[in-house]
């Protein structure tokens, strides 16, 4: 107890030293702490995207090719699933529910995702939980939309607002369907997954965005054109010149009705009547351009002589494919089983993985980052503990005469090295709780800029057994460092004698 | 059993250097107050230190207060000086981060010995009886550093003093102080160190004060190493 009095009263003694060290110290295990806890948060929210699907089915490729596509927004496939291949496993008998997702296309740089009231029923994400609404309902009609929280918040986008959806992925599309507006029917609740990230459609407004004509090919004169038009219809460029070349002898087809259909357009919006009376006026003179610049607006074959909403109704369109989809099933003992019957399906080439297994293998990939970032903090952390060192060992010095007197009142070896000892100890002691302190007020700061910022969630959690350990491995190195001016010390202080000159 | 302090054949030197001691015999007697001259360079430091136990001689006998020190173990050593002998610096005595009050209660406080030796009496308070004994009651809650150094040598005096050691070691302690503080302080040395029948082995370059011991030493008459 006096020798703990002695090391605290010295370290009080040499405050601006012991408070640089310590503030050292704590700086860098902030550090250490911080890397964790974005490391833990990251891989929390990252394993939290999706949580109660037993299969994520898509086309045969990449297992993490697939998990990027359909679950993180990333990337896309280069073939679809037949509709007819996703209901024969969706009416599997080991397949208690499934969730179909059509992919391809943004809307200014947000994934517009088609699914269906699955999505909302079954989707589950941090541990079990359901897509909420925050505002107005599920999107139903043909040209409703859903739209993640952050894309409503980044958007400024409220219930009731027209967006356009570009054919195709990133900020400018291929094509710009400005024609087929969508109409914002809901707005989820925040999740802190991609699905904030996402704009949700039906499965059949999807497909309506598919129609690279703006034409619904749903009359039978026009049946070998739909074909074609189905066949790659989440194609890239390619393709879509080529139909866009015999979307322009259409177009001609379809003067008559277009226009007739702008009349329509007028009224229906005259009649709406209510918070878009400025945009409804603003429309129809719009169209009246167009209309007199007939000649000209064929040039551009996406202004004019397309459908709009409101010609058509949701049955009319068929879906013919999806992208991926997730499935549950009745009994996880079947899992397995469905997994090696859908990889072996011989009508088209498909895949299934499961979503932890996949997860997991992703993690691992990214394992090299995070051992990096940690070993990096973990240097930053010795290199902290190494000035305590220096600090220390350099006071010995101008402690000398401290140590002679020590030992002449009968301060034995044991006592020199416990106070010095002690002293570091100490200093790493306050240093790991000065920054276990710091990281949290940072967090606690840092939460909602990262949130908004970088989309990641950093959970304020009570320190870990990770922390836990690292904390006590800088309080034993500190302890341990401590030796080594103490073990000087002694050797200085027998050498000096009890003539000590300064 | 008489004599506190019997050197024999003492020889030491530092590391592998020159013998800085080589002293056939010494003794002193219990409660003797010896006065320690000799030019600077003698060894008187060294001796003292070898006396203390914190040197530890490469040959002969040293037995202080009738513990033969080579045949005890370092920590034993250090046990034995915190128990029975006080230690007084020429100079820069104190511990910078301790009171006045902290610094005198050191030894006490470092060993169960000397605090046992207290009769009783608190280590505070015979803390504050020995400053008000050398006239430095009115500075115990100072700093150390804010002492004047004839107030520092007093604090470092009552240190040595504490729970009575037997023997009481002084390095130089009247250096630094003028002719008149000098005398004064070592007539209140010598009323403590008789009310606790101690020894006391005492430094200085300064024949003037020599009359006011009961033993006198030359340590380049009693130490061959001297040149
Ligand atoms: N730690 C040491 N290491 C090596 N040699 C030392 C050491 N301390 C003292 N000496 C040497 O030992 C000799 C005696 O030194 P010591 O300090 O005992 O002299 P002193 O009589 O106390 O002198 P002073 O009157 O100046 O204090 C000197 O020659 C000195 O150089
Ligand atoms: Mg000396």
């Amino acid at each position: 107890m006096l020798i703990f009095d002695l090391a605290l009263k010295s370290l009080r003694n040499r405050a601006f030293s012991t408070s640089l060290t310590v503030g050292s110290i704590a700086l860098s295990v902030a550090l250490l702490m911080g890397v964790e806890n974005v490391r833990v948060g990251m891989r929390e929210s990252f394993s939290n995207t999706i949580s109660q699907t037993d299969l994520i089915v898509g086309t045969k490729g990449g297992t993490i090719q697939l998990l990027l596509y359909s679950v993180f927004g990333m990337g896309a496939p280069t073939e679809n699933v037949s509709w007819e291949a996703y209901r024969e496993w969706a009416d599997h008998p080991a397949v208690e529910w499934t969730i179909p997702y059509g992919l391809g296309d943004s809307h200014r740089g947000f994934r517009v995702i088609g699914t269906n009231e699955d999505f909302y029923r079954h989707y589950r994400y941090r541990g079990g939980q359901q897509i909420a609404l925050a505002e107005g309902r599920a999107n139903e009609g043909l040209f409703d939309v859903t739209l993640g929280a952050d894309v409503a918040a980044e958007l400024n986008y409220a219930l009731g607002d027209e967006i356009a959806v570009t054919h195709g992925l990133g900020e400018v599309g291929f094509i710009n369907h400005d024609h087929m507006p969508f109409t914002v029917t809901g707005v989820l609740a925040k999740t802190f997954t991609p699905v904030d990230r996402a704009i949700y459609v039906t499965l059949e407004g999807m497909e309506a965005i598919h129609w690279e004509d703006g034409a619904p090919p749903a009359s039978d004169d026009e049946h070998d054109h739909e074909a074609e038009a189905q066949a790659a219809p989440s194609d890239d460029g390619h393709a879509h010149e080529d139909e866009a070349e015999a979307a322009h002898d259409d177009d001609h087809a379809h003067d008559d009705e277009a226009e007739a259909a702008h009349d329509e357009d007028g009224h229906d919006h005259d009649d709406d009547g209510d918070a878009h009376a400025d945009e409804a006026e603003a429309a129809p003179a719009d169209d009246g351009h167009a209309h007199d610049d007939e000649a000209e607006a064929q040039a551009a074959p996406a202004d004019d002589g397309h459908v709009h909403a409101e010609d058509i109704s949701i049955e009319d369109v068929e879906v013919t494919q999806v992208t991926s989809f997730f499935v549950g099933t009745t009994n996880r003992r079947d899992v397995l089983q469905l997994q090696r019957e859908i990889n072996d399906f011989e009508d088209e080439p498909m895949m299934a993985v499961i979503p932890g297994v996949a997860l997991n293998e992703m993690w691992q990939g990214l394992a090299y980052a995070e051992t990096g970032l940690r070993l990096v903090a973990i240097f930053v952390v010795l290199v902290g503990l190494l000035g305590m060192l220096v600090s220390l060992y350099t006071s010995l010095n101008e402690r000398r005469r401290e140590m002679a007197i020590l030992r002449a009142v009968g301060a034995g070896p044991n006592r020199i090295i416990t106070l010095l000892v002690l002293e570091s100890l100490c200093l790493a002691s306050a240093g790991a709780l000065a920054g276990l302190t710091l990281v949290y007020a940072l967090l606690a700061v840092a939460q909602p800029l990262v949130e908004a910022q970088a989309g990641l969630f950093i959970p304020i959690r009570p320190p870990g057994s990770v922390e836990l350990l690292f904390l006590g491995a800088v309080v034993l190195a500190g302890f341990l460092m401590g030796f080594v001016p103490a073990l000087k010390a002694y050797r200085t202080a027998l050498h000096d004698g009890l003539a000590v000159r300064v | 059993m008489s004599l506190a302090i019997d050197l024999r054949r003492l020889r030491f030197r530092y590391g592998g250097g020159p013998w800085v001691l080589d002293i056939p015999e010494l003794t002193l007697e219990r409660g003797t107050r010896a006065f320690l001259f000799g030019p600077s360079g003698s060894g008187k430091t060294t001796l003292l230190g070898v006396l203390a136990g914190v040197l530890e001689a490469e040959e002969g006998e040293v037995r202080v207060l009738g513990e033969d020190l080579a045949s005890l173990s370092g920590a034993q050593r250090d046990a034995f000086r915190a128990e029975h002998i006080g230690y007084v610096f020429q100079m820069f005595n104190l511990i910078p981060y301790l009171s006045v009050l902290d610094n005198i209660a050191l030894p006490a406080r470092m060993n169960a010995e000397r605090r046992a030796r207290l009769d009783g009496t608190g280590v505070r308070e015979t803390a504050t009886q020995l400053a008000d004994h050398l006239q430095i009651g009115d500075l115990l809650k100072k700093p150390v550093t804010e002492l004047s150094v004839g107030q520092q040598q007093r604090v470092a005096a009552c240190r040595a003093l504490i729970g009575s050691p037997e023997l009481i070691v002084a390095d130089e302690p009247t250096s630094s102080l003028d002719f008149d503080r000098r005398e004064a302080f070592l007539e209140l040395l010598f009323q403590e160190c008789e009310r606790a029948g101690a020894t006391l082995v005492f430094v200085s370059h300064d024949r003037t004060l020599e009359g006011m011991f009961s033993r006198t030493i030359s340590l380049p008459d009693v130490n061959k190493a001297v040149l």
